[in-house]
């Protein structure tokens, strides 16, 4: 039987064959190359046309940073130095650095200040970005603007300190009679800060800030990237909760609150920033009080402020739309009134849908930081094209210092905007 | 029996307009009303008491006055005599120039980006990732000033054009680089049917609209062939036909020639000059929204599910016909509306055009006008005005077009 088999069958393997390795265009590095770079005739010409992009881009960009100076101390001396070869003139960048970031008026003795805020609101926004930190940073964040203020611009301590007290004492009216009526507890926060302000407001003695223990600085002495940071981050601050309001306005069933906040939002979207910097810069004036002189930098901040705002709402409002009405119909179903379901369901779920918005609109408005160049403040591009560009000194060196201000915003930009995706991808729950 | 009997009435206590949820609205927006009011008038006061001590008052008078003030780059006939609401005319027909142009610009940069940033070629894709990033995270401003001096610092000067061994020459003869702008040829007419240029070129319009709308009937009437027996006729040649043959015509009777620019003096005369500033405006607003539009691209490309792909392929549609058919129609759906709002972006940001001295309606109205008659508050608001109009009309093309577009549902 078993000899008739092996007659009948030629030939039996009775091992199996060992693995041979898959040819070598399917494996590694040559199959990842020709499958993204060589799949097609257009493919292989796209990556041909690409790589010569980037050799020339290399090519022109290479030499002419590699080849810098940095510590020359003026542009002639550079060409001297350079002599004819191609070469960058860094040394601009580290002559002029303490212009680029603080402006050109500045105490350079007070340079630790914003310095040391800076380092504060290091520490004060990693709670707000990092939900993972002790809770009780937040006290840092809390305390930061008052601080802050006090370090940039000097002056009497007394200003900030009222100011914190107001916000304090209002926050522990709130907190007392808040819980059990909103308004009440609202509107007599309000009216409670407001008397604290102005009385102490007039309790300030006259000439307090003259020998105070930090010099005071006047806010038109401010400049270069500070002053782009420090308009950002106020006005940021400012507009998240002015934003949430206007959104909620929209929403409301009250038509002339409604109205109103419509008729906002749609007026600030539909004209640009600059006509409200050139408001700021010579109209706002004349709707303060006759005596009083309100600087520009606030009048910015204000401005600014209501812009960013206008948008913020729209995105909120995307957010509060986006919810499905089972949530709005489940807390009014609990018993919840209005700003109870706004501060338990409903604010809670929207302001996580429109995190990534309001990001975009925090990075938005941080480039538009540049434009209060054309209103004559000295900001980073406002030092560049004025002081530093004009100087005999440095009189055309181009590349290098909008090559540094485009680096500094890029580095800045491209953070806070991977910082959202890592927020939307954490928060992200998967339903 | 029983009877329906009304409530019992309740008599109205004060305390419901803070209580009762049938009256709290209305008490909360008399408050907000009574606010509103004050806030107006407490402005309005001060505003009215400033004026007074400036010794001003709100008047338009000014923009009768001659603006005394002359502007390079213009549409409409222009000079320093005219008056100030001829310079904003001015200023405003360029907005529009300038915004008209970006948003052709920015399109193509963004649909190519977007579409080439979802390429399976690993490199390009990437390359397209950089430039998205970027453009998207260097204010506007910025890119601006950049390109503006690489229009006014790098260009060569007109005198670097001349003589024997000059250092720069005019590209293919026709096309001058230079930093006082860019000179194109201008194309005219030797015997126009006309006596004025506008009008030879409105026939020329006339005659484009003309065989748009003849090939838009043969292909019609290829459907109507296609619907009865099945089979297409070849419609390429014949449209091809309407396009040319009419234009081809009309420029041979008409002479159509070439205005080429040529150095003359110390600069250069002839042809059509795009001055520096709207380069660098138009240039800086088309990559840096491109960016943006490309974002808008992809999205809209990656939101249609890849299940209406492989539907359409298995109904045995062809590649090219299923991307015309089903995914651009459901990928515009998604892409369009944030286009347009990108266009309103655009138009916005024309008003940079302040920063390097092109002359828009910001920089005529709010800048010099503003300066030379100090009317701040006349000016900002007849400024705002415009761009409440344009972006109304934008917003306003949007909506008829997302009506246009919705989902027929249920």
């Amino acid at each position: 039987m078993a000899d008739q088999d092996n007659n009948s069958i030629a030939f039996v393997a009775t091992e199996v064959i060992p693995e041979s390795p898959p040819p070598a265009r399917e494996t590694g590095v040559v199959k990842w190359l020709r499958e993204n770079l060589f799949s097609s005739v257009t493919n292989t010409i796209l990556t041909v046309l690409a790589l010569a992009l980037i050799y020339l881009v290399l090519k022109s960009t290479m030499p002419w940073i590699l080849n810098g100076l940095w510590t020359t101390s003026s542009l002639a001396e550079c060409r001297e130095i350079l002599d004819g070869t191609t070469g960058a003139c860094f040394s601009v960048l580290t002559e002029r650095w303490n212009q680029l970031i603080y402006g050109f008026k500045y105490p350079v003795e007070e340079y630790w200040r914003p310095n040391l805020a800076f380092l504060l609101m290091l520490v004060a926004i990693a709670p707000v970005l990092f939900f993972d930190l002790p809770r009780k940073l937040l006290i840092v964040t809390a305390l930061f603007p008052f601080v802050a203020f006090w370090l940039i611009w000097g002056g009497t301590i007394l200003a900030p300190l009222i100011a914190l007290i107001g916000f304090i004492v209002a926050g522990a009216f709130f907190q007392k009679f808040g819980r059990n009526n909103f308004a009440l507890g609202f509107f007599g926060a309000i009216v409670i800060a407001l008397a604290i302000w102005s009385i102490g407001g007039s309790m300030i003695p006259e000439g307090a800030s003259e020998n105070a223990l930090l010099p005071a600085v006047p806010s038109r002495d401010l400049g270069g990237f500070m002053l782009n940071m420090m308009l950002g981050l106020t006005c940021v601050s400012l507009s998240v909760p002015l934003g949430i309001a206007l959104a909620l306005g929209r929403q409301s069933n009250m038509p002339l609150i409604k109205g109103i906040c419509v008729v906002f939002i749609e007026f600030v979207r539909g004209v640009p920033l600059i006509t409200l910097l050139f408001v700021a810069s010579v109209m706002l004036s004349y709707f303060f009080p006759p005596d009083a002189t309100v600087d520009l930098f606030l009048r910015v901040v204000i401005m600014i402020t209501l812009f960013s705002a206008a948008y913020i709402a729209e995105v909120v409002r995307g957010g509060l739309a986006a919810l499905p009405k089972g949530q709005y119909e489940a807390a009014d179903s609990l018993g919840l009134d209005y700003p109870q379901a706004m501060r338990l369901i409903i604010l809670p779920q929207a302001l996580k849908i429109s995190i990534p918005g309001i990001v975009n609109v925090a990075v938005g408005l941080f480039k538009d930081t540049t434009l209060v160049s054309v209103i004559s403040m000295f900001d980073l591009v406002g030092m560049i094209r004025g002081p530093i560009l004009a100087s005999t000194e440095w009189n055309g060196v181009y590349w290098e210092l909008f090559g540094f201000a485009a680096a500094l915003f890029f580095v800045v930009c491209y953070g806070i905007s991977q910082y959202s995706q890592w927020l939307e991808r954490k928060l992200h729950k998967g339903h | 029996m029983t009877t329906l009997t009304d409530p019992p009435k309740e008599s109205f206590r004060l305390s419901m307009l803070i209580n009762d949820t049938r009256y709290r609205s209305l008490t909360f927006q008399a408050i907000a009303a009574i606010a509103l009011t004050l806030a107006i008038w407490y402005l309005g006061n001060n505003l009215i008491q400033n004026l007074r001590a400036a010794g001003l008052n709100i008047s338009y008078a000014f923009l009768g006055d001659s603006a005394g003030y002359d502007i390079n780059q213009r549409l409409i006939e222009y000079d320093s005599q005219s008056s100030h609401a001829r310079a904003a005319l001015v200023g405003l027909l360029n907005t529009l120039l300038v915004a008209f142009l970006a948003c052709i610009t920015a399109t193509i940069f963004g649909v190519v980006a977007g579409v080439l940033r979802l390429s399976n070629n690993w490199i390009v894709s990437k390359l397209m990732a950089v430039y998205v990033e970027i453009f998207r995270n260097i204010p506007v401003l910025i890119w601006i000033i950049i390109i503006f001096t690489i229009m006014t610092a790098v260009m060569p000067g007109p005198r670097e054009f001349r003589g024997d061994n000059a250092t720069s020459s005019m590209v293919l003869d026709l096309f001058a680089f230079t930093n006082r702008g860019v000179y194109v040829p201008m194309p005219f007419f030797e015997n126009g049917l006309f006596g004025n240029a506008t009008l030879n070129w409105v026939l020329v319009l006339l005659v484009a609209v003309g065989s748009w709308y003849a090939t838009r009937a043969n292909n019609a009437r290829a459907a109507k062939v296609q619907a009865d027996t099945g089979v297409r006729p070849n419609t390429l040649w014949v449209n091809l036909a309407i396009w040319l043959v009419p234009f081809v015509v009309l420029m041979f009777i008409m002479g159509l020639a070439w205005e080429v620019p040529a150095l003359k003096g110390f600069n250069f005369k002839g042809g059509i000059k795009i001055g520096g500033p709207l380069i660098a405006l138009w240039f800086a607003l088309s990559i840096y929204t491109g960016a943006f539009i490309a974002e808008n691209v992809r999205a809209g490309i990656q939101a249609v599910s890849k299940g209406q792909t492989e539907a359409a392929s298995a109904l045995g549609l062809r590649p090219n016909k299923v991307m015309n058919l089903v995914i651009l129609p459901q990928a515009l759906r998604v892409i369009i509306p944030p286009l347009i709002s990108q266009y309103l972006n655009i138009t916005k940001n024309s008003s940079l055009a302040i920063a390097v001295g092109y002359a828009d309606i910001t920089a005529t109205l709010g800048g010099i006008t503003l300066n030379q008659t100090g009317r701040a508050i006349e000016c900002v608001l007849l400024l705002m005005l415009f761009y409440l109009t344009a972006s109304l009309l934008i917003s306003m093309a949007m909506n008829v077009y997302n009506a246009s577009v919705k989902l027929k549902e249920r």
